[in-house]
């Protein structure tokens, strides 16, 4: 007979801002076996698009997720771009570009404040909240929402930035830069967020490769691969590498997002520089799309792949996302195998859980 | 509202949120809006509970969930509930899986709209609850006075 006695983690717990919930098995302190089950979050979004039309369902699409909201507007825009043949131009990929890596950042910065507070660590999970909702000014100034933008739709952008205001933000990017820099040596150097986070939940680069990590999990076990590097919106016109962290443990995936961030500040100055000039949208007024388009994205918590399918009607026949969380579902629970109950929300966190994206 | 006898503690649950007023109510407790001058403090335990603050609208799943945070909060309780999905189902009224509002499960105090609803929209809808929480708090008293003579 077993000793193993079962402990519930969630659906509604201190650490966890969204439900997700995980039968932990446990002999003493020691995780045997962690087995997720999910479905809190479910709404039945994908079949939306049978009863939105195609251009209303951008907004919808945004919704997915309030976190990487721009992202997914992107991701479903570009897609059925694609299908309708229209090009966008220049200056709305640019900018698409510039909001899609803010949101990044301010992706990234949530999650450090979140995984600082996991570890018990309030005030740095204060600082970093502090320096995100510098950048939400940004994105409330420039788009005219906080979390959900609604700027992206079919064609283009709704809204166009003023040179003088794209100046001005260039100028504060690089104060929020600064003030990042500081707390970002703290998650770097500071002897208690090591304490917690290295060594634990080690995943190998076979591991991750074999269980279908994405993103900075992935990048964290010393596999360099962004979908970025396929060069979709401006990506392929800038100079960037994908950051790799070699130990696979929760440390290196916190590095991978604070490098991360230095990167997207570094993207958003090339972006500014090289911003074209002309009109934010294409008219796209009695073209209907039509066929199949499968493509990759990279959000903050990795690749994204959305699957449109039309028939040439207002309404879409099918529109399908796989989202980065539930592929990090399965490295997650082998990561928890035989770590400390302790260590169990600092684990479930270094995935950075999106829960609402997980299950649309 | 002058000053507040109590520091109300809130709960916060994501019944079928999208995330947008998640991290909107989560940035209320962060130093540019900071609830806590108020003395409002977000806590993980529904028995410490006096303010039930839920996002987004139910589903099958998390309706069991919402209704037992809410069984085990202790009286006097205020819910909240916050964004235009917790109000009506919002943009996904129509989904296969989704009920609607959260009134359909339990009884709502406050109303705060927006999606996302705003962080000062939240603040605001709070401090209504604070003042239903302590109206019905002095209620409770005037009945265990009766009940005692």
């Amino acid at each position: 007979m077993s000793n193993t006695t079962i402990v519930p983690f969630g659906p509604q717990h201190p650490v966890l801002p969204e439900p997700i919930h995980l039968d932990l098995e446990l002999d003493d302190e020691r995780v045997v076996q962690a087995l997720p089950s999910i479905g809190y979050v479910h709404r039945g979004l994908e079949l939306l698009a049978e009863r939105h039309d195609f251009i209303e369902m951008a907004n919808v699409a945004e919704r997915i997720c309030g976190i990487c909201s721009f992202i997914h507007g992107q991701g479903y825009c570009q897609g059925v771009e694609q299908l309708m043949g229209v090009e966008v131009p220049p200056r709305a990929v640019y900018l698409r570009t510039v909001w899609g890596e803010i949101s990044r950042i301010q992706s990234h910065l949530l999650w450090l404040g979140l995984s600082a507070d996991a570890l018990g660590y309030e005030s740095l999970f204060q600082h970093s909240w502090r320096i995100r909702e510098m950048l939400v000014d940004i994105i409330e100034e420039t788009t005219g929402g906080r979390v959900i933008f609604g700027v992206c739709k079919v064609g283009g952008v709704r809204k166009d930035v003023d040179d003088a205001v794209l100046k001005a933000v260039k100028g504060r990017m690089r104060e929020i830069q600064t003030s990042f820099n500081e707390i970002a040596s703290v998650f770097r150097e500071d002897p208690t967020v090591k304490k917690r986070t290295v060594g634990v939940g080690v995943l190998t680069a076979e591991d991750a490769h074999a269980l279908g990590a994405v993103g900075p999990v992935l990048r964290g076990s010393g596999v360099a691969r962004d979908t970025r590097k396929l060069g979709y919106a401006a990506f392929g016109e800038l100079d960037w590498e994908p950051v790799v962290e070699q130990d696979g443990d929760c440390y290196a995936r916190c590095i991978v997002r604070v490098r991360e961030i230095d990167q997207s500040f570094d993207i958003i100055a090339q972006c500014l520089e090289r911003m074209p000039d002309g009109e934010v949208d294409v008219s796209v007024k009695g073209k209907r799309p039509k066929g199949e388009a499968m493509f990759r994205l990279e959000q903050p918590r990795g690749e994204v792949c959305y699957y449109i399918s039309a028939d040439g009607k207002k309404n879409l026949a099918r529109f399908r996302v796989r989202t980065p969380t539930f592929a990090n579902i399965a490295p997650l629970v082998h990561m928890l195998k035989g770590c400390e109950l302790a260590d169990v929300p600092v684990i479930v966190l270094t995935i950075d859980p999106c829960v609402s994206c997980n299950e649309r | 509202m002058s000053f507040l006898k109590k520091s109300p503690w809130v709960l916060h649950y994501a019944a079928t949120s999208c995330n947008g007023c998640d991290i909107e109510l989560l940035a209320c407790l962060t130093p540019l809006y900071d609830v806590e001058r108020f003395g409002i403090v977000n806590t993980g335990n529904p028995k410490h509970a006096d303010i039930f603050l839920v996002t987004g609208s139910v589903n099958e799943e998390s309706r069991k969930v919402v209704e037992n945070l809410y069984a085990q909060m202790p009286d006097p309780k205020v819910v909240v509930a916050i964004g235009a999905c917790a109000l009506s189902g919002g943009i996904f009224k129509d989904a296969y899986n989704v009920y609607g509002g959260i009134d359909k499960v339990i009884p709502v105090d406050v109303y705060v709209p927006g999606c996302a609803a705003r962080p000062e929209a939240i603040i605001d809808g709070v401090v209504q609850a604070l003042d239903i929480l302590e109206q019905r708090g002095k209620a409770r008293k005037r009945q265990r006075k009766m009940v005692a003579a």
